[in-house]
């Protein structure tokens, strides 16, 4: 049976940043998740916001790690090659009684350490944020919120941490604890069983269940649901990329934009994202869904209602896409414990909003409680804390994307047209260090799909690609792993012609 | 890299482009035709159906037939294939990429845009449910079937009464799959009446009209979707609701023209076709620049498309050739029961033999005139036995209304009950 000395159950963008942050040790670590891609759970379905800390309770680990987060973030987003934008936030109240909400989240953000909240009204307002409802009384205005992607941060924490030394387990369900007496000392999964000296709980919405099995319980989940639109980015500008030129339109809505909070949630919410996409959402309803929730349609009519509050000229035409998240919530706060009674399982339970924020020196954290506990961590002295940016060849000036294209022709073979992505950038994706083998997974990585047409035009293209270079029959390509065939088999014609 | 220079440069390949770059080069441009696919044709070699070129070419031709056509009498026009255009600039400079191409810059006189246009997907009707593979457009699941050989399931749902999903409903059937029903939200057929006979009630295939899927169902494949008749206001009615078991739906539900392009060059769109603003010669409001076919509106029959390119590309190369745009336009707009009309305005002075194409809001199921006013006097009329959304109509401008547009005013189009 192998052994690690850690293993973290669950690749979203808690466990991939705690495996990154494991390795720059030397030790044996195993991530293992049971999806066939990393970030398929909570982290891959949320509003992608760096928050301020205008929102958690002072003293509690929310507020501590949201804050510390906040402050890692743009430096891991960085050394990992991925967007990151400081947008800033505007919490919006529509009238003068709404401003005492606002002067109380001003307090409680300053006293967490946020800086340059301020509240903002009339002309300044108008000025920061012209698309707003005219409503609009005053907001506070965070400049330090930023938006970042989720599953792109996900995807290269993870692997920057395949590449130095962490194994990954894709397709690999954790179905139980190996306990020694009184301590953990392993998983048994669907694919055998793996020993470790410490086991990380990573496992977002399944979180207190993990917990449950090793006889801890005072966690609850109570999952919470939320539905989103996403609208189409604005249009590109003519002419080629070039330094100091952008190609991306601007985007109807500059800010983050919340309304007031209520007690169960921070609100439906404008978040504009990396990629120039404006998301609506969330709604945020107690749910039986602990993943995958179907989007429900009551949802989505609340969310165009309350959106349209904040921005009249918001046109739900331009949507492209609709989705659903769960987020473990129900804890009252965030859980980062490890256990004595179990020894060995470190728990990063119940890590609902604002834990893509948290991630960062959540992942910290659990190196620090580790050590203390006595894992010895010598330095991994080949440590590189940067993955290198994949080649996006929109990004590229006209003469790097000639050049490119003259060494390697498909990079100019444009699969996805919506959002210009080349069978050269599609097929790196499929052999990077967290392989791409599904639709979804080059969804996340490239947005292949994730455009106006939703793989429309590129979806027979991709499914001869992947099954290409994965060396499988077009059949057996699946849109997100297990039994998600895309296709059912050949046409009558086509199978006569094979024999 | 040196530019490419070319008097017209044609973007898009499909039945539009074609016409348009045969027609730009007989009139004597030197011409370039950019297509992103490996080959000719845009969507017409996966419409391996007939029903083609009976206007054009007096015989029913089958989708790749009526390519092949256009293809050889454009054999001699320069092109590049597998080759997609990224960006413009005005004036004109288009960016384009491809393997074998690499990266170009092409320098033209006129620009025509061909680029034809996309199916309204999921996301943007906005179907509440699960997300699970086996969903899909109808036009996609044709080319998976009719190109590449696949089948993309076994026991079908189609939503929408557009023609593909209604060629695709015989389609699949043939194949050996089960179409378990098209459903149309629409109190009314969205496609050509022809189809529903031939390809639905030919095969026996329910066509269940008011009708919507307002959930989909599957956690990994699709297993089912809940349907439900709606009210006059399209609102779903829940008591009516009802799961249909299904591995796949197919979503015919609308063409949206792929116009990004367009934008960037400042053409001013009209939001009802989903197109740009054109004048009888199909160019836009930017002078130089021409579009023609589904980029434009979306068109019934490919025949129409081609006429219509080919319009572009003859004055695509009459601009190249001595940079006239034009100095006045009347204003062509739907009067009275008129959803769309193309073209949206009229060089002056007008030509009388223009065709004005419009589509109906609702059906007429009666006699009908097609009227054309020019401040408030009726200057051209046509009779109609029935008119219906599905089915473009079209007038001839003619004598009268272009002498009454020589004293001002414009142009507007209305269907009266006769």
């Amino acid at each position: 049976m192998e052994e690690y000395d850690v293993i973290i159950v669950g690749a979203g963008v808690v466990g991939a940043l705690c495996a990154r942050e494991l390795s720059r040790y030397r030790l044996r670590v195993l991530l293992v998740e049971k999806a066939a891609d990393v970030c398929s759970g909570a982290s891959k379905a949320n509003s992608g916001i760096v928050h301020a800390t205008t929102s958690p309770r002072p003293g509690s680990l929310k507020a501590r790690y949201c804050a510390q987060g906040g402050r890692l973030m743009p430096a891991v987003c960085r050394e990992l090659s991925v967007p990151f934008e400081r947008v800033g936030s505007l919490t919006v109240a529509m009238s003068h009684r709404e401003m005492r909400v606002l002067r109380g989240l001003l307090a409680r953000g300053t006293t967490n350490g946020d800086e340059g909240l301020e509240i903002v009204e009339a002309e300044r307002l108008r000025c920061l944020e012209p698309a707003l409802s005219e409503a609009a009384v005053a907001a506070l205005y965070a400049p330090n919120v930023g938006v970042v992607n989720p599953m792109l941060l996900t995807i290269a924490a993870a692997e920057n941490a395949v590449m130095n030394g962490v194994t990954l387990a894709l397709n690999t369900e954790v179905t139980g604890l190996l306990v020694e007496g009184e301590r953990i000392v392993g998983v048994a999964t669907g694919c055998g069983e793996y020993r470790c000296r410490y086991l990380v709980n990573a496992t977002g919405a399944h979180s207190d269940e993990v917990m449950r099995w090793a006889g801890l319980d005072d966690l609850r989940l109570r999952p919470r649901r939320g539905d989103y639109f996403v609208l189409d980015r604005p249009d590109r500008r003519p002419g080629p990329s070039e330094p100091g030129h952008s190609r991306e339109g601007d985007p109807l809505v500059r800010h983050v934009i919340f309304p007031i909070p209520t007690p169960a949630s921070k609100g439906i919410l404008i978040t504009p994202t990396t990629e120039g996409n404006l998301l609506l959402g969330p709604t945020s309803t107690v749910s039986h869904w602990r993943e995958h929730p179907p989007v429900d349609g009551d949802g989505l009519a609340t969310v165009e209602e309350q959106v349209k509050r904040l921005v009249h000229s918001l046109d739900l035409r331009r949507c492209i896409a609709v989705f659903a998240g769960s987020r473990p919530s129900g804890a009252r706060d965030f859980l980062v414990r490890l256990e004595q009674r179990p020894a060995g399982l470190l728990n990063l339970a119940g890590i609902e909003s604002p834990g893509l924020t948290a991630a960062p020196a959540i992942a910290k954290e659990a190196v620090r409680l580790l050590a203390e506990d006595g894992l010895n961590l010598s330095p991994n002295e080949e440590f590189d804390p940067v993955r290198p940016a994949p080649v996006r060849v929109t990004e590229l000036s006209p003469e790097e994307r000639a050049g490119l294209v003259a060494e390697d022709p498909a990079y100019g073979r444009i699969i996805c047209r919506c959002e210009e992505v080349s069978e050269g950038e599609i097929v790196d994706a499929i052999h990077s260090s967290v392989p791409a083998t599904t639709l979804d997974a080059l969804k996340k990585r490239l947005r292949v799909g994730a455009g106006r047409c939703q793989g429309g035009f590129d979806l027979p293209l991709v499914v001869e690609i992947l099954a290409r270079e994965l060396g499988v029959s077009p059949y057996e390509v699946t849109k997100s792993g297990s039994t998600s065939v895309v296709l059912a088999g050949p046409t009558p014609a086509a199978a006569g012609s094979e024999e | 890299m040196t530019p490419i220079q070319c008097d017209v440069a044609v973007i898009g390949g499909g039945p539009a482009g074609l016409a348009a770059a045969v027609a730009a080069t007989e009139a004597g441009a030197d011409t370039l035709l950019l297509e992103r696919h490996v080959e000719l044709g845009g969507v017409l070699p996966q419409c391996i159906h007939p029903g083609f070129g009976l206007k054009l070419f007096g015989e029913e031709l089958t989708g790749p037939e009526y390519s092949q056509r256009w293809v050889s009498q454009a054999a001699g026009i320069r092109r590049l294939t597998d080759t997609m255009v990224v960006s413009v600039s005005p004036g004109f400079t288009v960016w384009a990429t491809g393997p074998a191409s690499g990266l170009l810059e092409v320098r033209s006189g006129s620009l025509v845009l061909a680029m034809g246009c996309r199916e309204r997907t999921r996301g943007a009707i906005a179907i509440a449910g699960t997300r699970p593979a086996g969903v899909m457009t109808a036009g996609t699941a044709q080319r998976l079937v009719n190109v590449h050989g696949h089948m993309p399931g076994k026991r079908f749902v189609i939503l929408g009464s557009g023609d593909i999903g209604m060629i695709m409903a015989r389609r699949l059937t043939w194949e050996g799959a089960e179409v378990v029903g098209v459903y149309e939200l629409l109190p009314h057929l969205a496609g050509l009446r022809r189809n529903y006979v031939q390809c639905l009630q030919d095969n026996d295939i329910p066509l269940h009209l008011g009708h919507t899927v307002t959930e989909i169902h599957g956690d990994r494949r699709l297993t089912g979707v809940t349907v439900c008749g709606v009210d006059q206001a399209m609102c779903p009615m829940p008591a009516t609701a009802q799961l249909v078991p299904a591995d796949t739906l197919l979503l015919s539900v609308g063409l949206i023209p792929e116009n990004e392009l367009t934008r960037a060059l400042g053409a001013e769109m009209d939001a009802v076709t989903g197109g740009p603003v054109v004048d009888d010669r199909m160019q836009t409001t930017v002078p130089g620049l021409f579009a023609a076919g589904n980029v434009v509106q979306v068109h019934d029959l490919a025949d129409d498309v081609s006429l219509a390119g080919a319009v572009a590309g003859r004055e695509a190369a009459a601009y190249a050739r001595d940079g006239t745009a034009g100095a006045a336009w009347a204003r062509v707009t739907p009067g009275s029961g008129v959803r769309s009309v193309v073209p949206q305005r009229l060089r002056l002075p007008a030509d009388p033999a223009t065709e004005i194409t419009l589509r109906v809001r609702r059906p007429v199921e009666q006699r009908c005139h097609l009227l054309l006013t020019v401040r408030g006097a009726t200057v051209a009329r046509r009779r109609l036995d029935y008119a219906r959304p599905g089915e473009m109509v079209s007038l001839s401008l003619g004598a009268q209304a272009a002498q009454a547009l020589r004293e001002g005013g414009d142009l507007a189009v209305e269907v009266v009950e006769a």
